[in-house]
């Protein structure tokens, strides 16, 4: 591959430039996570209001780890700014079908199609993935009735299609 | 003489693959685990092909066979830290030993508290209120998290020997930390993350004089220097298989017979009973006490072809051999603007693992490019995250030079860095 496809533009910009970085008040839930096989971490806070339906009033976070999931916070807190609770959730599943090599409405994904040359990485997809868990845990925690609670560790890479990691053996 | 590198690399197979499109294998990840010679994969496979039974067990020529190259194995492996056979004990690796060693303590105090029969001198395992256990900052997860455990469940204080900010234990309150109600003092040979070499002899007086165990986690010692456990004054030694050159699923605990005499079984079950009734169970002398269950048998054997393989080439040659590398490596790395190593900076009691951060680089995007290159390291937090946070980084990157890198990995290593420093624009 050439690392070019995996550190577009967009990521190394959002990488060094990240955007909302720092945590705010109020909150209506605060969630640290963490990658245990590196230590990227982060924490989250949500504040959530209602607008007809339920809204993301506020996203903001606080991290420390690699170009990957620190551009990932940072694309997560640009395109889900005013965005309804819904939206934020319908997106994360589309993000974690990205990052496991499935179709997806790239339309949809705004930003985060940047990330798809990560996904031939399953060592980088945890990087990725990190913030966008910690929000639905945050969502699910605010308002267990929206999202359901975090069941085991979603970052982890589920090879569906071995043969698409073997592509990258050799 | 020097070593051939290039024959050596020929009897491993997986250094004459290519990765990421065609790139040649750089493999600098040796302290997570080593690559396998043809003379350790045949010793596996003649092995399971020709002699596999349950050892220990069964009348017929095959269980015989077996026994017999399990049994050698033995000698072998034990032979090589300079020990007798009696004095080993195979694990499935130096986590599982060391945790053995944290649960004889437990289990000590556990049945001393129910009136239940304990060797002669397990004393030194049975723990009291206002004793503690002293480790160090730099330990791997692995001598660290037992110790924790064994903290929770009696009660034991936990305490840590600190670093100094080159990376070397800090011995000043040595005095202090290991006191008369220590029992236990175990610690690194070789720090995974760091380098640095620690100075066994010099904490184990201070042990003796208190008259506390000595343990001593040597998994990144025991593959790269000439070691005898006749010159460490430690009463138990772990060490882990498929960090030299052997397969993976086997390590060993070293311990000086009258200590192994006296510890209580860990793992308990068949093969490591004396008398059983259905109320209560007598135990086997070690070393089968702890080997509980069919042992790792054909890792035994490999494990034994391994040493053999190390033997042949001398350890003081494979030492004096990661030493020119680890020098290079430094002086090369220390060139580069920005980049900070985490741990001694020259020779002096230091092996082969360099670890180091590159401002402006997290180590995964570092690890990232390096990969594209064909160059395999490590990054992370090596499973000593205290160490890292002690340094005040994340994670770090670690290369680790084995026998059977040379020269031109070292080069490519450090090209790599700078090519990654191009990328991200931070050079």
């Amino acid at each position: 591959m050439d690392l070019e496809s995996m550190y577009q533009e967009v990521i190394l910009d959002h990488y060094r430039n990240p955007r909302g970085r720092g945590l705010r008040e109020p909150f209506d839930a605060e969630v640290m996570h963490v990658n245990p096989t590196c230590g990227d971490e982060i924490t989250l806070r949500v504040a959530v209001g209602t607008d007809g339906e339920p809204v993301l009033k506020d996203v903001s976070y606080w991290n420390q780890g690699c170009s990957i999931s620190q551009a990932s916070a940072s694309i997560l807190c640009e395109e889900l700014e005013g965005a309804t609770v819904s939206e934020a959730l319908a997106m994360t599943d589309e993000f974690v079908n990205l990052m496991h090599g499935e179709q997806v409405d790239e339309e949809s994904l705004g930003d985060l199609i940047a990330f798809e040359g990560v996904a031939k990485y399953p060592a980088r997809v945890k990087c990725a993935l990190l913030a966008w868990m910690a929000l639905k845990d945050a969502i699910s925690q605010s308002h267990p009735d929206l999202a359901e609670p975090i069941d085991g560790d979603l970052t982890e890479i589920s090879v569906a299609d071995p043969q698409r990691h073997e592509l990258n053996t050799d | 003489m020097s070593l051939d590198v290039a024959a050596i690399r020929q009897d491993f197979p997986i250094l004459q693959r290519t990765v990421r499109d065609g790139k040649d294998l750089v493999y600098l990840d040796t302290g997570a685990t080593s690559q396998k010679p043809r003379q350790v994969l045949d010793a596996e496979r003649r092995f399971v092909e020709t002699s596999n039974a349950a050892v220990h067990r069964g009348a017929h020529q095959l269980a015989e066979e077996a026994t017999l190259a399990y049994e050698e194995a033995r000698r072998t492996v034990a032979g090589f830290i300079g020990a007798p056979a009696k004095e080993l004990v195979f694990t499935r690796n130096a986590t599982e030993a060391l945790n053995l060693v944290s649960y004889t303590f437990l289990n000590a105090t556990l049945k001393r508290q129910q009136d239940q029969p304990l060797p002669d001198g397990a004393d030194r395992f049975v723990l009291r209120e206002g004793d503690n256990v002293v480790i160090t900052q730099m330990e791997h997860h692995a001598n660290l998290v037992p110790w924790q455990e064994l903290s929770a469940k009696t009660g034991v204080e936990l305490r840590w020997l600190g670093l100094t900010d080159e990376g070397r234990l800090d011995l000043s309150n040595l005095a202090d930390l290991v006191d008369a109600r220590t029992r236990v003092v175990s610690f690194v040979h070789q720090s995974n993350i760091l380098g640095t070499i620690n100075p066994v002899n010099l904490i184990a007086q201070r042990a003796r004089e208190v008259g506390a165990l000595v343990v001593l986690d040597a998994c990144q010692s025991v593959p790269h220097m000439p070691l005898s456990v006749s010159e460490l004054d430690v009463d138990l030694l772990a060490f882990s298989g498929h960090k030299m050159l052997g397969p993976t699923g086997v390590g060993g605990l070293w311990g000086r017979s009258e200590i192994l005499a006296s510890m209580p079984p860990f793992i308990t079950g068949g093969s490591m009973i004396e008398l059983v009734t259905m109320e209560k169970s007598t135990f086997a002398p070690p070393p089968q006490r702890f080997e509980a269950g069919v042992p790792v048998m054909s890792q035994a054997v490999g494990l034994a072809a391994a040493v053999d393989y190390l033997c042949d080439l001398g350890m003081t040659k494979i030492h004096d051999h990661e030493q020119l590398l680890t020098g290079r490596a430094l002086t090369g790395l220390e060139e580069i603007p920005g980049l900070r190593i985490i741990g001694p900076c020259d020779l002096v009691d230091r092996g082969s693992a360099v670890s180091f951060a590159v401002e402006g680089i997290h180590p995964h995007d570092l690890g990232q490019v390096l990969d594209d290159r064909g160059v395999a390291v490590r990054v992370g937090h090596h499973c000593a995250w205290p160490t890292c946070r002690r340094f005040d980084v994340p994670a770090t990157t670690r290369a680790t030079f084995a026998l059977y890198n040379d020269e031109s990995d070292v080069d490519a290593l450090i090209d790599g860095v700078r090519s990654a420093q191009k990328f991200f624009g931070v050079s």
